[in-house]
């Protein structure tokens, strides 16, 4: 039979679908770097380097997580710093008032997702860009942080839990802190990438329309993105409060646009519909070794932001051009296939202007 | 050919246009004469507004000649179009509506004074003329934001006037308009072809054809038909000639068993889109709604699939009635919707075709939460095969198929949910011959099987050669319910534009 077609499930071998993707190549650098670090700079093979950078990215890692599935949408949520600054405010003052830790981080957990609920409401219910809702949020999380608290900060954490976000896995020099980063990663995973839910989210950033032709709710995913953005921030600012063992209202000030920064390096677009949560991942870690590289090479925090913009500016106008390579030339195959009168039309074109 | 006395503005002999694989305009001819005004009329899609969009310079012609005052000439944009003296006036003109009536007319080219600046008092009078000269009251101050259509359509022409266009395009301009709005744009137009300037006429309303234009150029399928002095000819006439076709071997309808009511529309509104639509739909019956573009036909679809809202009325599948505005909800009690746009609401076109084919029945893929790239392979394989949609990898995008490949993966998606309803909304715009014939083909089966059909097309021999019955709104209005064996083109034809004739009467 020659009409049948056979309908292979995929149009490459498996290798080739991992080995070029904008995901792989975030990987490969991250090693490269990680490799050479450890050969070439001074201490970075020490124990505690790894230790540290990971205390360090862990707020980043968390909120990188729903700020994913939120840009992969087409959205963005310029709040989440703000949000990790009021949980941190919330412990603070619950544990001056007596409460227990257990009882503030609750307190916190559950404000953090009322402000997602704000934002989502806004954007999904009432329409307007979430751009311009995390801008003003942003400023109102903080503003309300900062109110609450004044400009002290409590600082008189039972050691039992600041010893508890630091502490480390046996005797590795991994902090326990990254199970809980791992099954988060897990969790957001499997709900990007193997949930009816998920797919609904690529299919809302590529094509919004089409997602509410096909029965996705538009309006309840992004409510229930924002939702978990708002109270993985909040679990970001407890772990953050504990870590420093400090309470203040200017707490994590700046975060959310490293946050971004990592996961559009990791190769999700800002778009909308692209990217993947491992090379959301390796973005982050690889911002992470790169700053503790280029700190213990004695370099200023200013290179070290300097360096990494470039690389960010570098990684996105890379897939701006690849992309652009790759549409010439797929049109170029596609007016080599069709009519022939479409080719003069576009030869005039081209002379004319 | 009949020709007018004057001399020739516009000429185009044998214009084509192609976008990818869909031809538009085949042969496009027509010939504009000073003080003439000349009518082209066309079904749906017979490649008017290609033509139109071609002498504007939207689009560039792919072959073909066009003359202009006699000179051969090839616009690459509209700026050039308005240099060499021709305006086009649209439906709904675009204005910017924060500006003045007068800053919108002298967009661009405002007259300067001392030290270039705008003479704002030289562009107030020279409005008040061209006002005057047109015979209306518009202040020229006021702002264009809450001008009527037909204000704005004044505008425009005051516009082109200002710019001394000797060949004014009016693009279906009487759509939105009232009996008296109507009557002064005549006016207008009138004093416009007296001047000597050349008009070309767009309607489908035949009383306002006949009663202002002196020509007529028929097109049908992107063809030129022919041109007739309109002292010569009726409604008739140009009917049959706009048809023309022999609807026939191309629509495999096979008689298919009625059964039960499948879809029951009763009293549905929606203000300013539709009035009052009630229908029904049964199983195994494929119901054709036709109509002009902006009858309202897709909103209805819309609306009783739960994309959009309406105001009032029930939509009811087989007895229960299905909730307002919640397409989920329709989906789940067996509606599928195949909307008119496939790129924009069919397709998501740059996710992979297995993910488009299982789009709709994903949620009852999962086991247990989990959904997998093979579990969807799974289910979108057994649909490729059934429409042979072409491809090389289920993971290929749907993004550089042909729009018949497309539509075929948007159909499989559909067929994927097993449906009680299939509303189809344009099933064969845009896609080859030999796509369209199976696409007949399979929509025949599927009511064969039982599946309630119910197919939207502006294609007047897709609507006879398919449809058990045809509906035909107007205006937002119901305005025929004819059995097979009775439509005609021509009875469908004056029920879609049965008010305007109405209303002249």
């Amino acid at each position: 039979m020659s009409s049948t077609r056979a309908y292979p499930a995929y149009s490459r071998p498996l290798w080739q679908r991992w080995l070029f993707t904008r995901e792989t190549a975030v990987i490969a650098l991250l090693l490269a770097v990680w490799f050479y670090s450890v050969n070439n700079v001074q201490f970075f093979d020490g124990p505690l380097t790894i230790t540290y950078l990971l205390l360090d990215m862990t707020p980043i890692l968390l909120i990188a997580l729903p700020m994913t599935l939120i840009i992969v949408t087409g959205e963005i949520d310029l709040s989440v710093a703000s949000v990790v600054g009021l949980s941190s405010v919330l412990v603070g003052v619950l544990h001056e008032a007596g409460w227990s830790i257990p009882a503030a981080g609750l307190l916190a957990l559950v404000v953090g997702l009322l402000c997602g609920a704000l934002n989502g409401f806004l954007v999904a219910y009432v329409g307007l860009p979430s751009l311009a809702v995390t801008i003003g949020t942003l400023a109102l999380y903080r503003g309300l942080a900062v109110g609450l608290l004044g400009t002290k900060a409590v600082t008189d954490f039972p050691e039992k839990w600041t010893d508890r976000a630091t502490e480390k896995i046996g005797e590795t020099p991994y902090p326990q802190v990254i199970v809980l980063v791992a099954v988060l990663a897990v969790v957001f995973a499997f709900l990007l990438h193997f949930t009816a839910f998920g797919r609904g989210i690529y299919d809302i950033g590529l094509n919004t329309e089409a997602a509410r032709f096909t029965g996705v709710d538009v309006q309840r995913t992004k409510l229930v993105l924002f939702m978990l953005a708002g109270v993985v921030s909040a679990l970001a600012g407890i772990y953050y409060t504990l870590r420093f063992g400090s309470a203040r209202g200017d707490n994590a000030t700046g975060l959310e646009l490293r946050v971004i920064a990592a996961v559009l390096l990791g190769g999700v677009s800002i778009f909308g519909g692209r990217g993947r949560l491992h090379g959301v991942i390796a973005g982050v870690l690889l911002i992470g070794v790169l700053a503790a590289a280029l700190r213990l090479e004695g370099q200023t925090v200013n290179v070290i932001n300097i360096i990494i913009g470039l690389l960010l500016v570098v990684s996105v106008v890379s897939t701006s051009v690849l992309d652009w390579v790759m549409k010439t030339t797929a049109a170029r195959r596609n007016t080599r296939g069709s009519s022939p009168t479409d080719a003069p039309a576009g030869v005039a074109t081209q002379g004319r202007h | 050919m009949t020709a007018g006395s004057g001399e020739v503005v516009l000429a185009l002999r044998d214009v084509s246009k192609s976008f990818g694989p869909v031809v538009a305009l085949r042969s496009g001819r027509i010939e504009a004469r000073t003080g003439s005004i000349h009518a082209l009329v066309g079904e749906n899609g017979a490649g008017k507004s290609t033509l139109v969009k071609i002498v504007a310079g939207v689009h560039r012609r792919d072959a073909g000649e066009f003359l202009l005052g006699g000179e051969e000439v090839d616009f690459g944009s509209t700026a050039e179009s308005k240099d060499a003296g021709v305006a086009v006036i649209y439906q709904e003109p675009t204005l910017f509506p924060d500006l003045s009536v007068t800053e919108n007319i002298f967009m661009g080219r405002q007259p300067t004074g001392r030290g270039r600046r705008i003479d704002r008092a030289a562009m107030y009078a020279e409005t008040e003329r061209l006002f005057a000269r047109l015979g209306v009251h518009i202040d020229p101050r006021r702002p264009a934001l809450g001008l009527s259509i037909a204000d704005q359509q004044i505008l425009e022409i005051a516009k082109a006037i200002s710019l001394d266009a000797r060949l004014l395009i009016m693009d279906e301009p009487t759509a939105a308009l009232s009996g008296v709005e109507v009557d002064r744009l005549f006016a207008v137009a009138r004093s416009l072809r007296d001047e000597g300037r050349a008009l070309i006429f767009i309607s489908h309303r035949f009383d306002e054809v006949f009663g202002l234009c002196d020509t007529i150029t028929v097109m049908r399928d992107g063809s030129y038909v022919d041109t007739v002095a309109a002292a010569g000819t009726s409604v008739d006439g140009i009917v049959s000639m706009m048809v023309g076709r022999e609807v026939g071997d191309l629509f495999p309808k096979t008689p298919a068993e009625l059964g039960e009511p499948v879809l029951k529309v009763e009293g549905l509104s929606s203000a300013g889109l539709f009035h009052d639509v009630s229908f029904e739909v049964r199983a195994g019956e494929i119901v054709g709604l036709a109509g002009l573009v902006g009858a309202g036909r897709s909103e209805v679809a819309r609306a009783v699939f739960g994309v959009d809202r309406y105001d009032a009325g029930t939509v009811t599948l087989d007895g229960t009635s299905v909730p307002k505005h919640n397409p989920r909800a329709a989906i789940h009690r067996g509606i599928a919707f195949i909307p008119e746009d496939r790129r924009k609401q069919g397709l998501v076109t740059d996710a992979s075709v297995a993910r488009n084919i299982a789009g709709v029945i994903r949620g009852g893929l999962s086991r247990f939460g989990l959904l997998t790239g093979s579990d969807e392979g799974r289910a979108a394989r057994p649909w490729a095969e059934k429409l042979e949609v072409k491809t090389s990898a289920l993971d290929m995008t749907a993004a550089t198929m042909s729009g018949g490949n497309q539509q075929k993966v948007v159909i499989a998606k559909w067929l994927a949910t097993d449906p009680r309803l299939l509303i189809i909304d344009e099933p064969t715009r845009g896609i080859d011959v030999g796509t369209k014939a199976e696409v007949h083909r399979l929509l025949s089966e599927l009511a064969g099987q039982g599946m309630a059909i119910l197919m939207i097309s502006s294609e007047l021999p897709e609507v006879l050669g398919m449809a058990d019955r045809v509906l035909v709104l107007c205006e937002g209005r119901l305005t025929a319910d004819i059995p097979r064996d009775q439509a005609t083109p021509e009875n469908v034809m004056r029920a879609a534009t049965q008010t305007h004739q109405e209303a002249s009467a």
